[in-house]
């Protein structure tokens, strides 16, 4: 980790100014304003030996943009170019403020040592655009949850009230290792070790591999249909195809404990990943669920190429956790019953 | 034949026989099977493989053998198998043959298999789940339905492991038709069967994948252990393509299948 952690000062200076320049291209992708100039030359995707468009490498989805837009900001979708020089500066002196909150990440949340993993905020490589939120559109949040789902998720947070120790059962996936929150996907961007993304394709398959749980996707790009809805997997079942440069990739067959942003098992996502200048891919997810919000809604997070190497995230290998919490709870019990007998 | 040779007065003819002779022992020496290649023209090893074998059980020749749950009754024993060991021999040292026998009298409790940890290398290759290898250029990513398991092989200038890893670091080249992965770096607690066989910090494997039809793979792996082997070792097998149309890697997160045997103990009475 250290290496990544510890780039020059120089080196994160050349970046940022890589990353602020190619934050008017990304800008351009979604938004109506920017108009392109005539002095700037399209930018060519390359290709496979197969033809296909390369979305090959090492990325990382850091960034300063926070997932939800700040209320203040109201509808405002993207910055001025001088909001945005201004809140760059601050970034790089680490200032990054609400609204540049390291992804979707709660500051409060970061429990490890900022430089050892790669937290310190002026020298982790992130990937900049204009926007407000890295939810687009007038609202730039996720949807209010409905009625039915609020019920839907109450009762079943409530079925485990009381009995958060009583066993491994009891406990989040992500502290059993089954799935962590950063590789759930969509792939969401958080303050984290473990951010970085590698593609890697061979014919007609594109595999993702999330550093986090060396969480990997090897996702067919030959037309297939999902497989029977009677099967379903925490990361559902994900099929691809190429649009133009994009390769997009649709996934249903959630299980009910798949919960994103509140979501059931009827989600449905489409992920779109687009390569938009040599050292960013700009990835784009819809996300669906009639059970769960009155309409679609769509983020837009930047990634930006990284040098890695990705390291094996073994989780479940060294998970003391688990053990540690139940046998707390049960000599906590015992203590309990002693003091009562006395 | 000698005399044939020697009688000979034409220099030429002796030439060509030379050749032939040449040509012959090459071609005993490559396979006769040349595998389609990728746009790039490396031989096309991309697709869905699996081991049909008992090596998982154990590496070497065994007799079918009682399993561990008796209620499970004849589900899940032991099937008979001919082994995959070159010689049938392990060549352990005296401590680590010891090592191995105690393993195996407890190795229901003990195989990291059955805590669902990453199976490391070579056993991913012939544990009773679908891999699949996904080719490109510079990079050969192999996902493996056990425990989403993944090894990314770098096929660029070999790189040294920054650190040990479960599966270990690899760096792959092609040899003719061959891929052959040099892989370092492994953890020792990693098994390669449920017989209790095991290895050190300092186990070196080298794997080749050899195509030999359309839907076949040879598979070799050399492994080295100077710490628990008198000498290198070899196990061979064929792999054998998933052709099922719809042929797909699906989710096995085994962890929540673990669980009751890591933590069982701890619930609340």
């Amino acid at each position: 980790m250290s290496r990544r952690s510890l780039a020059s000062t120089a080196a994160l200076a050349a970046g940022v100014v890589a990353l602020l320049a190619q934050a008017s291209a990304v800008g351009q992708t979604q938004s109506a304003a920017p108009k392109p100039t005539a002095a700037a030359k399209p930018w060519t995707p390359p290709r496979t030996a197969d033809g296909k468009p390369d979305l090959q490498g090492i990325y990382t989805d850091n960034t300063v943009t926070p997932f939800q837009r700040p209320k203040e900001l109201g509808s405002k979708e993207f910055y001025t170019d001088q909001e945005f020089a201004a809140l760059m500066k601050r970034a790089r002196q680490g200032d990054v403020g609400e609204e540049g909150n390291l992804g979707a990440a709660n500051p409060q949340e970061v429990r490890y040592d900022l430089e050892l993993y790669g937290f310190d905020r002026t020298k982790v490589r992130f990937g900049a655009n204009k926007r407000t939120s890295l939810i687009i559109g007038p609202e730039g949040v996720v949807p209010p949850i409905l009625p039915e789902a609020q019920k839907r998720n109450a009762e079943r947070g409530a079925r485990n009230k009381g009995h958060e120790f009583d066993s491994h059962e009891n406990r989040p996936l992500s502290e059993r290792c089954i799935l962590l929150n950063q590789e759930r996907i969509p792939l969401i961007p958080g303050a984290n070790e473990g951010n970085l993304i590698q593609i890697v394709q061979g014919q007609g398959y594109v595999s993702i591999l999330r550093e986090t749980n060396h969480s990997t996707r090897v996702i067919p790009t030959d037309g297939r249909a999902h497989v029977s809805q009677n099967i379903r997997f925490y990361q559902g079942d994900s099929v691809g195809r190429w649009e133009g440069n994009t390769l997009v990739v649709d996934t249903t067959n959630f299980t009910n404990l798949s919960a994103f942003q509140g979501s059931g098992e009827r989600l449905h996502l489409v992920e779109r990943f687009t390569r938009v200048a040599d050292d960013m891919l700009i990835y784009q997810f819809t996300a669906e669920d009639p059970t769960t919000w009155a309409k679609p809604w769509t983020a837009e997070i930047p990634w930006t190429k990284s040098q890695g190497p990705v390291y094996e995230w073994a989780c479940h290998e060294g998970n003391l956790m688990i053990s540690n919490i139940l046998r707390g709870a049960r000599v906590a019990e015992q203590d309990a019953a002693q003091k009562r007998e006395r | 034949m000698r005399n044939w040779l020697s009688d000979s007065a034409i220099p030429g003819v002796t030439a060509a026989v030379g050749l032939v002779l040449a040509a012959t022992l090459t071609a005993a020496q490559t396979p006769a099977y040349r595998a389609p290649r990728t746009a790039d023209g490396r031989p096309n090893l991309n697709g869905i493989w699996q081991a049909l074998n008992t090596a998982n059980w154990d590496l070497q020749g065994h007799a079918a053998s009682k399993g561990p749950v008796p209620s499970l009754g004849a589900m899940f024993v032991v099937p008979p198998g001919l082994g995959v060991v070159e010689g049938d021999e392990i060549p352990y040292l005296p401590a680590a043959a010891a090592k191995k026998k105690e393993n195996q009298a407890n190795w229901a409790a003990l195989d990291p298999e059955a805590k669902c940890y990453l199976p490391g290398v070579p056993r991913a290759t012939y544990l009773p789940y679908p891999f699949q290898i996904v080719q490109s250029q510079q990079q050969i990513l192999i996902s493996y339905q056990y425990a989403n398991a993944v090894r990314v092989i770098n096929m660029g200038t070999p790189t040294k492991a920054p650190n040990e890893s479960w599966m270990g670091w690899s760096n792959g080249r092609w040899e003719g038709e061959t891929l052959v992965i040099d892989v370092t770096a492994l953890d020792d607690r990693t098994w390669f069967d449920r017989a209790g066989n095991h290895h050190s910090i300092a186990l070196h494997v080298v794997e080749r994948y050899t195509p030999r039809s359309a839907d076949t793979l040879m598979y070799e792996a050399t492994i080295e252990d100077p710490k628990v082997f008198s000498r290198p070792w070899k196990i061979s097998m064929p792999l054998y393509r998933r052709v099922e149309s719809n042929a797909k890697l699906l989710e096995f997160r085994c962890v929540e299948f673990a669980e009751e045997l890591l933590y069982g103990p701890l619930r609340k009475k």
